[in-house]
């Protein structure tokens, strides 16, 4: 029973990231229809960025804000430098590009901060925390996780529901056509769009790096559990990637505990050909329509 | 004489097999007048070539996009040193590289019967999948395939008549690393003639119109899920080959080769070459093999480290790969083929508005 319970309180904390992480794809899928697989190094360049600070001495929250800043930036210069030229045109040329760009990246770091792994502090307690006698899978850190992804999503979900910017965002993701006749400068909001995703992708890579060990890899599989969350909750929609990823942090999590933590990335596979075939839409589709 | 020439070159089947036949004469040239370090490296770019070539068929030719290809190749390595546990195993290796096709090929149905379902980035998520997925398995199951250490290929004996035939033909005795650039350029040669022949037939010309246009495919009567299925499976037996030319080029099968970077490496290789060219993936294969020593000494004379300069390679591919994505879709040979056409075009018709670029 315990081991159950604390297998779902870690699968919780994963989910939490990797809903995150989904929600930095579908952001961008929803912007731009592409799925950008370069997330995962851009969260990493990001991480290493807060990691330079740290070790230069500053506090761990400098380095914090240091990597989500960078990370705005980065998503900002790549879709205004790299993606623009590729939007609207074969789906194929934009994949194979942010593969590139994973490439590309990838590169950078090792050649930047060294191929190798470094440890990357966390800023509360790894100790699991006591409820009477036991000790539970949750920590200091596990909690900051949940609670920074809740409320980096309250407010995306305030800026898109109640502000003037969100309302044009969401006018040139749906029709970028009329948008730009009603004067949406349409380009700019997907600059925005990128900047805004490669900030949560951000977050996702601070929390996974978390008393853990760094490395030009090491988000590597993040990209793929956060392309099968978002999948799973229909690449399309916000809330779909966020429950998509609880329930596939959840799944992994009790696959790690239960039969072994090197058939992760197989159970993983397995959702993500399951969901594709029996529900092509994700859990929550309605319509039945062509998509894959 | 000058007729038979023509014929010659009109009929498919005779010109890949007078191409194979001067590839094999350079091969023979070029793996004889080299150090045995080079034949290493050869070796690794037949490897490379022959997953590139498959992959550059499935891609180009049929337009679906595998990030997978790295697994295919570990199935094949894996299925190799499998079957070439110890010396005294009297396998020939023509035989295990037939296993290792046939092993990939069954998984190349599955993963295919599942990815003629998908197109654009959800292929290339599941395939990514796929990729990062399979190593897990080599680990999970340590007893029989090594875990973090992997299996280790020993190579059998050079047969007798191959030391004859090799010393009668060049007058050289006939070292282990030369042997496995022989094998590996030799199966490189059948596979592309099979591939070229492929593609240039009713088959590629199916995948092909699948590729342009789904609804008119279908309406020519092609079955769309046959055609995707088919092209995956070629490309999947492209790829297990390729897997154990690599298990007898490195001699062993370990999840660390078998990474994300081996796939993305591929298609950086065909990408580069241009999509969907044999003799593209080869010059992306090349590339991939030979140009990481020449960054690295351009990276260590401009002062960076020699751990640093190591990892300038990949950067470089990757940045030439975004570069050709947006400068050039159609890759080196692509670009070189619309070049030709155009100037071949401009000195045949005085007109210049019929001179418009058909690559694509």
């Amino acid at each position: 029973m315990q081991q159950f319970l604390n297998t779902a309180l870690s699968g919780l904390t994963l989910g939490m990231v990797y809903a995150a992480f989904a929600l930095a794809l579908v952001l961008i899928w929803r912007s731009t229809r592409i799925v950008n697989f370069a997330q995962a190094p851009m969260a990493m360049l990001t991480t290493f960025v807060a990691l330079v600070v740290i070790d230069a001495g500053h506090s761990y929250w400098l380095g914090f804000v240091a990597a989500l800043v960078s990370g705005l930036v980065l998503g900002a210069v790549l879709e205004r430098v790299v993606i623009r030229p590729v939007e609207g045109k074969a789906e194929i040329n934009a994949v194979i590009l942010t593969l590139g760009l994973f490439i590309v990246l990838h590169g950078l770091a090792a050649v930047v901060f060294g191929n190798r792994y470094r440890s990357f502090p966390a800023p509360f307690g790894l100790e699991g925390l006591t409820v009477g006698s036991t000790t539970i899978a949750l920590n200091g850190f596990g909690i900051f996780t949940i609670v920074s992804v809740l409320v980096v999503m309250g407010l995306l979900v305030a800026l898109f529901r109640f502000t003037d910017v969100g309302l044009r965002m969401r006018a040139s993701a749906f029709n970028s056509e009329v948008a730009r006749l009603l004067g949406v400068k349409v380009g700019a909001m997907l600059t925005l769009g990128w900047a805004l995703a490669s900030l949560v992708g951000s977050l996702a890579g601070l929390l996974i790096a978390g008393g853990s060990l760094v490395h030009p890899s090491y988000m590597d599989s993040v990209v793929v559990f956060g392309f099968v969350a978002a999948v799973l909750g229909g690449l399309d929609s916000p809330l779909g990637a966020v429950v998509g990823g609880l329930i596939l942090g959840l799944s992994l999590s009790f696959v790690s505990g239960y039969v072994g933590s090197q058939l992760v990335a197989l159970a993983a596979l397995v959702i993500l050909m399951l969901v594709l075939t029996l529900k092509p839409g994700g859990l929550f589709a309605q319509a039945a329509e062509r998509r894959v | 004489m000058r007729d038979r020439i023509t014929a010659v070159r009109r009929n498919v089947l005779a010109r890949h097999l007078f191409l194979a036949l001067v590839g094999l004469l350079v091969v023979v040239v070029v793996v004889e007048s080299i150090s045995d370090y080079r034949n290493t490296q050869l070796a690794s770019m037949a490897y490379l070539g022959i997953a590139a070539g498959g992959l550059t068929v499935l891609t180009g030719t049929n337009g679906q996009l595998s990030l997978g290809h790295g697994a295919l190749m570990a199935i094949g390595a894996y299925t190799s040193a499998l079957l070439l546990p110890d010396s005294d195993s009297s396998l020939p290796l023509s035989l295990v590289i037939l296993a290792a096709v046939a092993v990939t090929l069954v998984v190349g149905a599955a993963v295919g019967l599942a990815a003629a379902r998908l197109h654009g980035p959800y292929l290339a998520g599941a395939t990514l999948a796929l990729a990062v997925a399979v190593p897990g398995i080599a680990l999970y199951f340590k007893e029989t395939l090594g875990g973090e250490q992997g299996l280790r290929v020993v190579m059998p004996d050079i047969p007798v008549w191959v030391l004859d035939l090799a010393f009668f033909v060049t007058g050289q005795d006939l070292s282990r690393s030369r042997y496995t650039a022989y094998v590996g350029w030799l199966t490189l040669i059948v596979v592309f003639v099979l591939l070229a022949n492929l593609s240039a037939g009713r088959t590629g010309r199916r995948w092909r119109a699948v590729r342009d246009d789904e609804v008119s495919a279908e309406l020519a009567g092609i079955d769309l899920g046959r055609a995707r299925v088919s092209a995956f499976m070629v490309s999947a037996a492209a790829a297990g080959a390729a897997g154990a030319i690599l298990a007898f080029t490195v001699k062993l099968a370990a999840p660390s080769a078998f990474t994300l970077t081996l796939s993305l490496t591929l298609l950086a290789a065909i990408v580069l070459g241009g999509l969907g060219s044999l003799a593209g993936a080869l010059i992306g294969a090349a590339l991939l093999t030979f140009l990481p020593s020449v960054v690295t000494d351009v990276g260590r004379s401009a002062g960076l480290s020699d751990i640093q300069a190591a990892e300038l390679a990949p950067l470089v591919y990757g940045l030439v790969m975004v570069a050709v994505i947006l400068l050039a879709p159609a890759g080196i040979v692509g670009s070189l083929r619309g070049a030709v056409q155009r100037s071949a075009t401009t000195r045949r018709t005085t007109s210049p508005t019929t001179t418009k670029g058909t690559a694509s």
